[in-house]
Protein backbone atom coordinates (compact mmCIF):
# COMPACT_ATOMS: atom_id res chain seq x y z
CA UNK A 1 0.00 0.00 0.00
CA UNK A 2 1.43 3.60 -0.94
CA UNK A 3 2.05 5.95 1.59
CA UNK A 4 -0.77 8.24 0.27
CA UNK A 5 -3.43 5.78 1.25
CA UNK A 6 -2.31 5.16 4.73
CA UNK A 7 -6.27 5.92 6.53
CA UNK A 8 -8.01 6.49 3.76
CA UNK A 9 -9.07 3.75 1.08
CA UNK A 10 -8.27 6.22 -1.41
CA UNK A 11 -4.57 7.78 -1.92
CA UNK A 12 -3.89 11.66 -1.76
CA UNK A 13 -3.85 12.16 -5.27
CA UNK A 14 -7.24 10.94 -5.93
CA UNK A 15 -8.87 12.15 -2.94
CA UNK A 16 -7.40 16.25 -4.06
CA UNK A 17 -9.41 15.63 -7.56
CA UNK A 18 -12.73 13.83 -6.00
CA UNK A 19 -13.03 14.38 -2.60
CA UNK A 20 -16.30 16.68 -1.77
CA UNK A 21 -16.99 16.47 -5.41
CA UNK A 22 -19.41 13.03 -6.59
CA UNK A 23 -21.34 14.10 -9.67
CA UNK A 24 -24.58 16.14 -8.68
CA UNK A 25 -27.38 13.60 -8.32
CA UNK A 26 -29.65 15.80 -10.52
CA UNK A 27 -27.87 17.38 -13.27
CA UNK A 28 -24.42 14.88 -13.16
CA UNK A 29 -22.37 18.46 -13.63
CA UNK A 30 -18.40 16.58 -13.58
CA UNK A 31 -17.63 19.61 -12.12
CA UNK A 32 -18.53 21.32 -8.91
CA UNK A 33 -20.59 24.63 -9.96
CA UNK A 34 -20.44 28.18 -8.61
CA UNK A 35 -23.64 28.23 -6.98
CA UNK A 36 -23.48 32.07 -7.06
CA UNK A 37 -26.58 32.38 -4.77
CA UNK A 38 -26.93 34.06 -1.35
CA UNK A 39 -29.86 32.08 -0.12
CA UNK A 40 -31.99 29.13 -0.94
CA UNK A 41 -35.80 28.06 -0.97
CA UNK A 42 -37.79 26.53 2.14
CA UNK A 43 -40.02 24.07 1.24
CA UNK A 44 -42.39 25.11 4.20
CA UNK A 45 -41.83 26.80 7.34
CA UNK A 46 -41.48 23.56 9.44
CA UNK A 47 -38.64 22.92 7.09
CA UNK A 48 -37.35 26.19 7.54
CA UNK A 49 -37.89 26.26 11.35
CA UNK A 50 -35.63 22.53 11.08
CA UNK A 51 -33.02 24.17 8.88
CA UNK A 52 -32.61 27.37 11.83
CA UNK A 53 -32.33 24.67 14.47
CA UNK A 54 -29.84 22.20 12.80
CA UNK A 55 -32.53 19.68 13.17
CA UNK A 56 -31.79 18.88 9.34
CA UNK A 57 -28.78 19.47 7.12
CA UNK A 58 -29.33 21.91 4.23
CA UNK A 59 -29.26 25.33 3.23
CA UNK A 60 -30.01 28.51 4.45
CA UNK A 61 -27.66 31.92 3.81
CA UNK A 62 -24.17 31.90 1.52
CA UNK A 63 -23.07 33.38 5.27
CA UNK A 64 -23.31 29.89 6.35
CA UNK A 65 -22.98 27.32 3.81
CA UNK A 66 -23.01 27.15 -0.08
CA UNK A 67 -22.42 23.79 -2.18
CA UNK A 68 -19.29 25.25 -3.50
CA UNK A 69 -17.94 26.06 -0.18
CA UNK A 70 -19.27 22.64 1.13
CA UNK A 71 -17.43 20.93 -1.64
CA UNK A 72 -14.12 22.69 -1.07
CA UNK A 73 -14.54 22.06 2.71
CA UNK A 74 -14.84 18.43 2.41
CA UNK A 75 -12.32 18.11 0.27
CA UNK A 76 -9.51 20.36 2.43
CA UNK A 77 -10.99 17.89 5.62
CA UNK A 78 -10.26 14.72 3.73
CA UNK A 79 -6.63 15.72 2.57
CA UNK A 80 -5.92 16.75 5.91
CA UNK A 81 -6.94 13.49 7.17
CA UNK A 82 -10.07 15.33 9.80
CA UNK A 83 -13.78 14.90 10.35
CA UNK A 84 -14.70 18.48 8.89
CA UNK A 85 -13.89 21.61 8.04
CA UNK A 86 -15.15 25.36 7.95
CA UNK A 87 -13.95 27.46 5.35
CA UNK A 88 -13.82 31.63 5.49
CA UNK A 89 -12.29 34.62 3.78
CA UNK A 90 -8.65 34.26 4.66
CA UNK A 91 -6.25 32.36 6.85
CA UNK A 92 -6.44 35.18 8.87
CA UNK A 93 -10.27 34.75 9.49
CA UNK A 94 -9.46 30.79 9.81
CA UNK A 95 -7.40 31.71 12.74
CA UNK A 96 -10.46 33.91 14.70
CA UNK A 97 -12.94 31.29 13.97
CA UNK A 98 -10.21 28.37 15.02
CA UNK A 99 -10.13 30.28 18.98
CA UNK A 100 -13.97 31.89 18.90
CA UNK A 101 -15.08 28.27 19.65
CA UNK A 102 -12.88 27.83 22.36
CA UNK A 103 -12.04 31.43 23.99
CA UNK A 104 -14.04 32.64 26.58
CA UNK A 105 -12.94 36.29 27.80
CA UNK A 106 -10.33 36.55 30.33
CA UNK A 107 -8.97 33.17 28.72
CA UNK A 108 -5.43 32.65 27.56
CA UNK A 109 -3.56 30.97 25.13
CA UNK A 110 -0.16 29.80 24.00
CA UNK A 111 1.05 30.62 20.15
CA UNK A 112 4.78 29.82 18.92
CA UNK A 113 6.65 33.47 18.66
CA UNK A 114 7.91 31.77 15.28
CA UNK A 115 5.10 32.84 13.37
CA UNK A 116 3.74 35.32 10.24
CA UNK A 117 3.99 38.63 11.47
CA UNK A 118 0.67 39.77 10.43
CA UNK A 119 -0.55 36.80 13.04
CA UNK A 120 1.29 37.94 15.98
CA UNK A 121 -0.14 41.17 15.48
CA UNK A 122 -3.47 40.05 15.87
CA UNK A 123 -2.83 37.57 18.88
CA UNK A 124 -1.13 40.15 20.56
CA UNK A 125 -3.15 43.55 19.82
CA UNK A 126 -6.68 42.84 18.44
CA UNK A 127 -7.54 39.61 20.51
CA UNK A 128 -7.13 41.92 23.21
CA UNK A 129 -10.12 43.40 22.09
CA UNK A 130 -11.62 40.14 22.89
CA UNK A 131 -10.09 39.65 26.74
CA UNK A 132 -7.80 37.33 25.05
CA UNK A 133 -4.50 36.71 26.10
CA UNK A 134 -1.26 35.40 23.99
CA UNK A 135 1.95 33.93 25.13
CA UNK A 136 4.48 33.69 22.50
CA UNK A 137 6.55 30.85 22.80
CA UNK A 138 10.01 29.64 21.50
CA UNK A 139 9.03 26.65 19.85
CA UNK A 140 12.42 25.46 19.21
CA UNK A 141 12.28 23.54 22.64
CA UNK A 142 8.98 21.88 23.23
CA UNK A 143 9.33 21.98 26.84
CA UNK A 144 8.91 25.57 26.90
CA UNK A 145 5.22 25.69 26.16
CA UNK A 146 4.85 23.22 29.17
CA UNK A 147 6.52 25.63 31.59
CA UNK A 148 4.14 28.75 30.04
CA UNK A 149 1.12 26.80 30.63
CA UNK A 150 -1.14 28.99 32.83
CA UNK A 151 -4.58 27.52 34.25
CA UNK A 152 -6.24 30.12 31.67
CA UNK A 153 -4.88 28.58 28.70
CA UNK A 154 -7.34 27.15 26.36
CA UNK A 155 -5.37 25.96 23.41
CA UNK A 156 -1.62 25.75 22.08
CA UNK A 157 -1.02 27.76 18.24
CA UNK A 158 2.18 26.67 16.23
CA UNK A 159 2.95 27.37 12.45
CA UNK A 160 4.34 24.26 10.48
CA UNK A 161 7.38 25.14 8.52
CA UNK A 162 7.12 28.91 10.13
CA UNK A 163 6.76 31.70 7.87
CA UNK A 164 9.45 33.30 7.09
CA UNK A 165 11.89 31.30 8.33
CA UNK A 166 10.99 27.97 8.23
CA UNK A 167 11.58 26.97 11.51
CA UNK A 168 10.18 22.59 11.95
CA UNK A 169 8.23 22.30 15.40
CA UNK A 170 8.16 19.10 16.78
CA UNK A 171 3.84 18.31 16.45
CA UNK A 172 4.42 15.15 18.46
CA UNK A 173 5.58 16.32 21.58
CA UNK A 174 4.29 19.91 21.10
CA UNK A 175 0.88 17.64 21.04
CA UNK A 176 1.68 15.81 23.76
CA UNK A 177 2.36 18.58 26.37
CA UNK A 178 -1.29 20.03 25.13
CA UNK A 179 -3.37 16.80 25.63
CA UNK A 180 -1.90 16.41 29.10
CA UNK A 181 -2.94 20.39 30.15
CA UNK A 182 -6.45 19.06 28.57
CA UNK A 183 -6.09 21.37 25.65
CA UNK A 184 -5.97 21.27 21.72
CA UNK A 185 -3.49 22.07 19.82
CA UNK A 186 -3.76 24.04 16.64
CA UNK A 187 -1.38 24.19 13.85
CA UNK A 188 -1.25 26.29 10.76
CA UNK A 189 -0.73 24.23 7.94
CA UNK A 190 -0.64 26.47 5.04
CA UNK A 191 3.26 26.44 4.24
CA UNK A 192 3.59 22.28 4.03
CA UNK A 193 -0.21 21.67 2.77
CA UNK A 194 -1.38 18.42 3.45
CA UNK A 195 0.32 16.69 0.90
CA UNK A 196 3.66 17.49 2.64
CA UNK A 197 2.90 17.15 6.37
CA UNK A 198 -0.45 16.12 7.91
CA UNK A 199 -0.37 17.47 11.60
CA UNK A 200 -3.73 15.50 12.60
CA UNK A 201 -1.46 12.33 12.25
CA UNK A 202 1.02 13.96 14.56
CA UNK A 203 -1.75 14.73 17.78
CA UNK A 204 -3.04 18.10 16.28
CA UNK A 205 -6.71 18.62 17.03
CA UNK A 206 -7.41 21.22 14.85
CA UNK A 207 -5.64 22.87 11.64
CA UNK A 208 -5.41 25.90 9.80
CA UNK A 209 -4.93 27.48 6.09
CA UNK A 210 -4.40 30.08 4.70
CA UNK A 211 -5.78 28.76 1.31
CA UNK A 212 -4.83 31.55 -0.65
CA UNK A 213 -1.51 30.01 -0.70
CA UNK A 214 -0.29 26.46 -2.41
CA UNK A 215 -4.17 25.37 -1.92
CA UNK A 216 -5.25 27.65 -4.03
CA UNK A 217 -1.86 27.77 -5.82
CA UNK A 218 -2.25 30.51 -8.39
CA UNK A 219 -2.15 33.95 -6.13
CA UNK A 220 -5.66 34.35 -7.87
CA UNK A 221 -8.09 34.12 -4.63
CA UNK A 222 -7.78 34.78 -1.15
CA UNK A 223 -9.69 31.59 1.52
CA UNK A 224 -9.45 29.89 4.81
CA UNK A 225 -9.89 26.64 6.51
CA UNK A 226 -10.27 25.44 10.04
CA UNK A 227 -10.37 21.74 10.07
CA UNK A 228 -11.34 19.64 12.80
CA UNK A 229 -9.49 16.16 13.75
CA UNK A 230 -12.93 14.75 15.36
CA UNK A 231 -10.45 13.14 18.27
CA UNK A 232 -10.03 15.71 21.31
CA UNK A 233 -12.22 14.85 24.13
CA UNK A 234 -14.14 18.04 24.59
CA UNK A 235 -16.42 16.38 27.86
CA UNK A 236 -13.57 14.73 29.51
CA UNK A 237 -11.22 17.93 29.15
CA UNK A 238 -13.83 20.01 31.07
CA UNK A 239 -12.22 22.78 30.17
CA UNK A 240 -14.49 23.70 27.41
CA UNK A 241 -18.31 24.85 28.59
CA UNK A 242 -18.78 26.68 24.80
CA UNK A 243 -18.55 22.70 23.77
CA UNK A 244 -20.51 20.93 26.26
CA UNK A 245 -23.17 23.29 27.94
CA UNK A 246 -25.76 24.36 26.24
CA UNK A 247 -25.38 27.41 23.86
CA UNK A 248 -27.21 30.49 24.93
CA UNK A 249 -26.02 31.73 21.73
CA UNK A 250 -28.06 28.49 20.04
CA UNK A 251 -31.13 28.17 22.04
CA UNK A 252 -29.26 26.40 24.56
CA UNK A 253 -28.27 23.61 22.02
CA UNK A 254 -25.20 21.19 23.45
CA UNK A 255 -22.46 21.25 19.89
CA UNK A 256 -20.44 18.31 21.78
CA UNK A 257 -23.62 15.92 22.66
CA UNK A 258 -25.70 16.55 19.81
CA UNK A 259 -23.17 16.14 16.72
CA UNK A 260 -20.40 14.27 18.58
CA UNK A 261 -17.02 14.18 16.65
CA UNK A 262 -18.13 17.22 14.49
CA UNK A 263 -19.32 19.13 17.08
CA UNK A 264 -16.33 21.67 16.87
CA UNK A 265 -17.42 22.19 13.38
CA UNK A 266 -20.59 22.97 13.86
CA UNK A 267 -19.97 25.25 16.54
CA UNK A 268 -17.54 27.02 14.71
CA UNK A 269 -19.89 27.68 11.41
CA UNK A 270 -23.07 28.01 13.33
CA UNK A 271 -22.14 30.49 15.63
CA UNK A 272 -17.98 31.55 14.58
CA UNK A 273 -18.57 32.00 10.66
CA UNK A 274 -22.48 33.28 11.44
CA UNK A 275 -22.27 36.13 14.00
CA UNK A 276 -18.48 37.15 13.03
CA UNK A 277 -19.58 36.44 9.31
CA UNK A 278 -16.16 36.30 6.83
CA UNK A 279 -18.02 33.74 4.73
CA UNK A 280 -16.03 32.10 1.65
CA UNK A 281 -17.08 33.57 -1.74
CA UNK A 282 -18.50 30.60 -4.01
CA UNK A 283 -16.16 31.96 -6.99
CA UNK A 284 -12.97 31.65 -4.63
CA UNK A 285 -14.32 28.33 -3.49
CA UNK A 286 -14.18 27.01 -7.04
CA UNK A 287 -10.48 28.83 -7.68
CA UNK A 288 -9.04 27.02 -4.51
CA UNK A 289 -10.83 23.82 -5.25
CA UNK A 290 -9.40 23.97 -8.86
CA UNK A 291 -5.87 24.62 -7.51
CA UNK A 292 -6.11 21.66 -5.43
CA UNK A 293 -7.10 19.43 -7.60
CA UNK A 294 -2.87 19.92 -9.18
CA UNK A 295 -1.94 20.21 -5.24
CA UNK A 296 0.31 17.28 -5.43
CA UNK A 297 2.28 17.89 -8.99
CA UNK A 298 2.37 21.01 -7.84
CA UNK A 299 4.18 20.38 -4.37
CA UNK A 300 6.53 18.34 -6.45
CA UNK A 301 8.11 20.76 -8.56
CA UNK A 302 8.01 23.66 -6.03
CA UNK A 303 10.40 21.30 -3.18
CA UNK A 304 12.38 20.17 -6.25
CA UNK A 305 12.91 23.94 -6.93
CA UNK A 306 13.48 25.03 -3.53
CA UNK A 307 16.12 22.41 -2.69
CA UNK A 308 18.47 23.55 -6.12
CA UNK A 309 18.00 27.37 -5.28
CA UNK A 310 18.80 26.57 -1.42
CA UNK A 311 22.12 25.10 -2.38
CA UNK A 312 22.82 27.31 -5.04
CA UNK A 313 22.40 30.13 -2.13
CA UNK A 314 24.39 28.29 0.39
CA UNK A 315 26.90 28.38 -2.22
CA UNK A 316 26.77 32.19 -2.76
CA UNK A 317 29.36 34.63 -1.57
CA UNK A 318 27.00 36.75 -1.01
CA UNK A 319 25.29 35.01 1.06
CA UNK A 320 25.56 34.85 4.90
CA UNK A 321 23.40 31.57 5.68
CA UNK A 322 20.12 29.81 4.43
CA UNK A 323 17.41 28.60 6.77
CA UNK A 324 16.05 25.43 4.75
CA UNK A 325 14.92 22.86 6.59
CA UNK A 326 15.69 20.79 3.51
CA UNK A 327 19.77 21.32 4.02
CA UNK A 328 21.75 19.63 6.05
CA UNK A 329 23.09 22.86 7.50
CA UNK A 330 19.58 23.62 8.79
CA UNK A 331 19.50 22.68 12.65
CA UNK A 332 15.54 21.43 11.70
CA UNK A 333 17.10 19.16 8.82
CA UNK A 334 16.49 15.81 11.16
CA UNK A 335 12.74 17.20 12.10
CA UNK A 336 12.16 17.79 8.60
CA UNK A 337 13.03 14.40 7.60
CA UNK A 338 10.65 13.21 10.35
CA UNK A 339 7.81 15.40 9.83
CA UNK A 340 7.81 16.08 5.72
CA UNK A 341 10.04 12.89 4.16
CA UNK A 342 9.07 14.67 0.66
CA UNK A 343 10.50 17.63 0.94
CA UNK A 344 10.61 20.93 3.13
CA UNK A 345 8.11 23.15 1.19
CA UNK A 346 9.61 25.70 -0.95
CA UNK A 347 9.40 29.40 1.77
CA UNK A 348 12.79 30.22 3.76
CA UNK A 349 14.93 32.79 3.72
CA UNK A 350 18.44 34.08 3.22
CA UNK A 351 21.21 36.32 4.74
CA UNK A 352 22.51 38.96 2.44
CA UNK A 353 25.99 40.06 3.42
CA UNK A 354 25.36 43.58 3.64
CA UNK A 355 22.60 44.18 6.26
CA UNK A 356 19.39 46.05 5.64
CA UNK A 357 20.35 47.93 2.92
CA UNK A 358 21.81 45.31 0.53
CA UNK A 359 19.09 43.26 1.57
CA UNK A 360 16.60 45.46 0.25
CA UNK A 361 18.60 47.04 -3.16
CA UNK A 362 18.76 43.08 -3.60
CA UNK A 363 14.99 42.48 -3.38
CA UNK A 364 14.23 45.50 -5.52
CA UNK A 365 16.80 44.24 -8.34
CA UNK A 366 15.36 41.13 -9.22
CA UNK A 367 13.64 40.88 -12.49
CA UNK A 368 12.07 37.29 -12.71
CA UNK A 369 10.97 37.08 -8.71
CA UNK A 370 7.80 39.15 -8.14
CA UNK A 371 8.37 41.45 -5.12
CA UNK A 372 5.06 40.91 -3.29
CA UNK A 373 3.54 40.29 -0.11
CA UNK A 374 2.19 36.41 -0.52
CA UNK A 375 3.60 33.04 -0.51
CA UNK A 376 2.46 30.05 -2.31
CA UNK A 377 1.91 30.86 -6.26
CA UNK A 378 3.36 29.23 -9.24
CA UNK A 379 5.29 32.32 -9.16
CA UNK A 380 8.46 32.92 -7.91
CA UNK A 381 8.14 35.71 -4.86
CA UNK A 382 10.85 37.65 -3.43
CA UNK A 383 10.22 39.59 -0.26
CA UNK A 384 12.39 41.96 2.65
CA UNK A 385 9.98 41.06 5.85
CA UNK A 386 12.11 43.57 8.54
CA UNK A 387 10.29 46.20 5.66
CA UNK A 388 6.78 45.15 4.91
CA UNK A 389 5.27 41.63 6.42
CA UNK A 390 7.20 41.97 9.46
CA UNK A 391 7.06 46.02 9.83
CA UNK A 392 4.68 46.69 12.37
CA UNK A 393 6.56 44.38 14.96
CA UNK A 394 9.45 45.56 17.60
CA UNK A 395 13.03 44.92 16.79
CA UNK A 396 13.11 42.30 19.63
CA UNK A 397 9.78 40.25 17.82
CA UNK A 398 11.60 40.68 14.80
CA UNK A 399 14.40 39.15 15.54
CA UNK A 400 12.62 36.37 17.50
CA UNK A 401 10.51 35.35 14.12
CA UNK A 402 13.63 35.44 12.24
CA UNK A 403 12.81 38.40 10.14
CA UNK A 404 15.82 40.64 10.83
CA UNK A 405 17.58 43.59 9.14
CA UNK A 406 19.61 41.52 6.63
CA UNK A 407 16.98 39.18 6.43
CA UNK A 408 15.51 37.96 2.58
CA UNK A 409 12.43 35.64 2.17
CA UNK A 410 11.59 33.86 -0.91
CA UNK A 411 8.39 31.47 -2.11
CA UNK A 412 10.01 29.25 -4.68
CA UNK A 413 7.75 29.41 -7.52
CA UNK A 414 7.51 26.65 -10.51
CA UNK A 415 9.41 28.26 -13.55
CA UNK A 416 12.60 26.84 -14.89
CA UNK A 417 15.42 26.60 -11.48
CA UNK A 418 18.17 27.57 -13.86
CA UNK A 419 16.45 31.01 -14.45
CA UNK A 420 15.40 31.37 -10.64
CA UNK A 421 19.29 31.24 -10.10
CA UNK A 422 20.31 33.53 -12.40
CA UNK A 423 18.19 36.08 -11.49
CA UNK A 424 18.82 35.65 -7.63
CA UNK A 425 22.76 35.78 -8.89
CA UNK A 426 21.88 38.96 -10.49
CA UNK A 427 20.14 40.70 -8.08
CA UNK A 428 22.58 39.56 -5.77
CA UNK A 429 25.31 41.11 -7.36
CA UNK A 430 23.52 44.79 -7.60
CA UNK A 431 22.58 44.15 -3.59
CA UNK A 432 26.38 44.51 -2.71
CA UNK A 433 27.34 47.42 -5.08
CA UNK A 434 28.06 50.61 -3.21
CA UNK B 1 -5.75 11.06 24.34
CA UNK B 2 -8.09 8.84 24.92
CA UNK B 3 -10.99 8.68 21.84
CA UNK B 4 -14.29 8.03 23.43
CA UNK B 5 -15.94 8.51 20.18
CA UNK B 6 -14.05 6.50 17.58
CA UNK B 7 -15.84 5.42 14.26
CA UNK B 8 -15.68 1.71 14.11
CA UNK B 9 -15.31 0.01 10.72
CA UNK B 10 -18.54 -0.85 10.03
CA UNK B 11 -18.74 -0.49 6.04
CA UNK B 12 -20.95 1.35 3.69
CA UNK B 13 -22.70 -0.93 2.45
CA UNK B 14 -23.55 -2.94 5.71
CA UNK B 15 -24.98 0.95 7.23
CA UNK B 16 -26.74 0.91 3.93
CA UNK B 17 -28.92 -2.12 3.35
CA UNK B 18 -29.74 -1.48 7.39
CA UNK B 19 -30.97 2.53 6.28
CA UNK B 20 -32.95 0.54 2.90
CA UNK B 21 -34.62 -2.03 4.81
CA UNK B 22 -35.75 -0.02 7.72
CA UNK B 23 -39.41 1.31 7.87
CA UNK B 24 -40.42 1.72 11.60
CA UNK B 25 -37.62 3.01 14.07
CA UNK B 26 -38.59 2.58 17.94
CA UNK B 27 -36.45 5.30 19.70
CA UNK B 28 -35.71 4.05 23.41
CA UNK B 29 -34.61 7.26 24.50
CA UNK B 30 -36.31 10.12 22.74
CA UNK B 31 -37.24 13.67 24.47
CA UNK B 32 -40.32 15.48 23.66
CA UNK B 33 -37.54 18.82 24.35
CA UNK B 34 -36.87 20.48 20.99
CA UNK B 35 -32.78 20.85 21.52
CA UNK B 36 -32.08 17.38 22.32
CA UNK B 37 -30.50 15.05 20.26
CA UNK B 38 -32.98 12.58 19.78
CA UNK B 39 -35.45 14.82 19.35
CA UNK B 40 -33.35 16.28 16.36
CA UNK B 41 -32.86 13.22 15.14
CA UNK B 42 -36.46 11.60 15.31
CA UNK B 43 -37.21 15.15 13.18
CA UNK B 44 -35.19 14.78 10.49
CA UNK B 45 -36.09 10.96 10.33
CA UNK B 46 -39.43 11.37 10.18
CA UNK B 47 -38.79 13.86 7.37
CA UNK B 48 -36.78 11.17 5.25
CA UNK B 49 -39.03 9.45 5.58
CA UNK B 50 -39.12 6.72 8.84
CA UNK B 51 -41.84 6.08 11.06
CA UNK B 52 -40.44 6.61 14.14
CA UNK B 53 -41.77 5.61 17.59
CA UNK B 54 -40.93 7.21 21.08
CA UNK B 55 -40.34 4.72 24.07
CA UNK B 56 -39.71 6.99 27.04
CA UNK B 57 -41.40 5.85 30.57
CA UNK B 58 -41.18 9.02 31.75
CA UNK B 59 -43.50 10.76 28.91
CA UNK B 60 -45.53 7.57 28.19
CA UNK B 61 -48.71 8.68 27.02
CA UNK B 62 -47.72 11.83 25.98
CA UNK B 63 -46.92 13.03 22.05
CA UNK B 64 -43.33 13.88 20.51
CA UNK B 65 -43.71 15.14 16.68
CA UNK B 66 -47.02 13.85 16.32
CA UNK B 67 -45.96 9.82 17.26
CA UNK B 68 -47.21 8.60 21.06
CA UNK B 69 -45.27 7.52 23.60
CA UNK B 70 -44.85 3.94 24.85
CA UNK B 71 -43.34 3.60 27.72
CA UNK B 72 -41.69 0.29 27.11
CA UNK B 73 -40.63 -1.81 23.48
CA UNK B 74 -43.10 -4.47 24.55
CA UNK B 75 -46.07 -1.87 24.68
CA UNK B 76 -45.67 -1.00 20.86
CA UNK B 77 -48.38 -2.46 18.79
CA UNK B 78 -46.70 -2.28 15.62
CA UNK B 79 -43.73 -4.40 14.00
CA UNK B 80 -40.40 -2.44 14.85
CA UNK B 81 -37.58 -2.54 12.27
CA UNK B 82 -34.74 -1.13 14.17
CA UNK B 83 -34.58 -0.30 17.70
CA UNK B 84 -32.23 3.32 18.26
CA UNK B 85 -31.17 3.82 21.61
CA UNK B 86 -30.33 7.26 23.33
CA UNK B 87 -29.21 6.01 26.98
CA UNK B 88 -26.69 4.92 28.87
CA UNK B 89 -24.58 2.11 27.60
CA UNK B 90 -25.44 0.58 31.15
CA UNK B 91 -28.99 0.51 30.76
CA UNK B 92 -28.90 -1.15 27.26
CA UNK B 93 -28.80 -5.08 27.94
CA UNK B 94 -32.78 -4.75 29.16
CA UNK B 95 -33.45 -2.92 26.05
CA UNK B 96 -31.69 -5.47 24.24
CA UNK B 97 -34.04 -8.38 25.60
CA UNK B 98 -36.76 -6.47 24.98
CA UNK B 99 -35.47 -5.75 21.09
CA UNK B 100 -34.83 -9.44 20.52
CA UNK B 101 -38.35 -10.68 21.98
CA UNK B 102 -40.40 -8.43 19.64
CA UNK B 103 -38.61 -9.46 16.58
CA UNK B 104 -36.70 -5.57 15.65
CA UNK B 105 -33.72 -6.95 12.82
CA UNK B 106 -31.46 -4.29 14.02
CA UNK B 107 -30.23 -2.42 17.29
CA UNK B 108 -28.78 0.63 16.85
CA UNK B 109 -26.77 2.62 19.68
CA UNK B 110 -26.27 5.99 19.07
CA UNK B 111 -22.96 8.15 19.38
CA UNK B 112 -20.89 7.33 22.85
CA UNK B 113 -23.74 4.04 23.51
CA UNK B 114 -22.00 1.19 23.44
CA UNK B 115 -22.38 -2.66 25.03
CA UNK B 116 -20.11 -5.02 23.51
CA UNK B 117 -21.63 -7.94 25.80
CA UNK B 118 -25.23 -7.12 24.79
CA UNK B 119 -24.12 -6.79 21.14
CA UNK B 120 -22.79 -9.68 20.64
CA UNK B 121 -26.26 -11.12 22.20
CA UNK B 122 -28.24 -9.32 19.76
CA UNK B 123 -26.17 -11.11 16.83
CA UNK B 124 -26.63 -14.31 18.05
CA UNK B 125 -30.29 -14.15 18.08
CA UNK B 126 -29.41 -13.01 14.44
CA UNK B 127 -30.14 -9.16 14.54
CA UNK B 128 -27.90 -6.30 12.80
CA UNK B 129 -26.19 -4.14 15.48
CA UNK B 130 -24.61 -0.44 14.97
CA UNK B 131 -23.23 0.70 17.90
CA UNK B 132 -21.55 4.24 18.73
CA UNK B 133 -23.15 5.86 15.73
CA UNK B 134 -25.93 7.96 14.92
CA UNK B 135 -28.71 7.41 12.25
CA UNK B 136 -29.31 10.69 11.57
CA UNK B 137 -25.56 11.24 11.18
CA UNK B 138 -25.45 8.09 9.25
CA UNK B 139 -28.18 8.71 6.88
CA UNK B 140 -26.95 12.14 6.31
CA UNK B 141 -23.71 10.93 5.13
CA UNK B 142 -24.08 8.51 2.87
CA UNK B 143 -26.99 10.54 1.45
CA UNK B 144 -25.03 13.14 0.60
CA UNK B 145 -26.67 15.60 3.21
CA UNK B 146 -23.78 15.48 6.02
CA UNK B 147 -21.11 16.88 3.10
CA UNK B 148 -23.43 20.06 3.01
CA UNK B 149 -21.76 20.98 6.57
CA UNK B 150 -18.58 20.21 5.08
CA UNK B 151 -18.29 17.25 7.19
CA UNK B 152 -15.57 14.35 5.36
CA UNK B 153 -18.43 11.55 3.94
CA UNK B 154 -15.02 9.42 2.70
CA UNK B 155 -17.48 9.05 -0.12
CA UNK B 156 -15.28 9.14 -3.73
CA UNK B 157 -17.04 8.56 -6.86
CA UNK B 158 -17.42 9.47 -10.57
CA UNK B 159 -21.02 8.37 -10.44
CA UNK B 160 -24.17 10.15 -10.11
CA UNK B 161 -24.88 10.70 -6.27
CA UNK B 162 -28.12 8.65 -5.36
CA UNK B 163 -30.55 9.78 -3.30
CA UNK B 164 -31.74 6.71 -0.65
CA UNK B 165 -35.16 5.40 -1.16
Amino acid sequence: MSESKKNDPFGFETRAIHAGAVPDAVTGARNVPIYQTNAYVFDDVDHAASLFNLQTFGYIYTRLTNPTVAALEERVASLEGGRGAVACASGHAAQLLAFFALMEPGDEFLASRNLYGGSITQFVHSFKKFDWRVHLVDPRDPENFRKALTPKCKAIFAEQLTNPSAVVVDLEAIATIAHEAGIPLIVDNTIPTPYLCRPLEWGADIVTHSMTKFLGGHGTSMGGVVVESGKFDWGASGKFPSMTAPDPAYHGLTFYETFGDFGYTMKTRAVGLRDLGPALSPFNAFMILTGIESLPVRMERHIENAQKIAVFLEAHPSVTWVSYPGLKSSPFHDLAKKYMPKGAGSVFTFGVKGGYEAGIKTVEACNLFSHLANVGDTRSLILHPASTTHRQLTDEQRLAAGAGPEVVRLSIGLETAEDLMRDLDLALAAGQRK
Amino acid sequence: MSDPIARESYSDEFLLEILKSTRIIAMVGASPNWNRPSFFAMKYLQAKGFRVIPVNPAAAGQEILGEKVYGSLKDIPVKIDMVDIFRRSDAVPPIVDDAIAIGARTIWMQLGVRHDEAASKAERAGLKVVMNRCVKIEFGRLSGELSWSGINSGLISAKRRRLIA
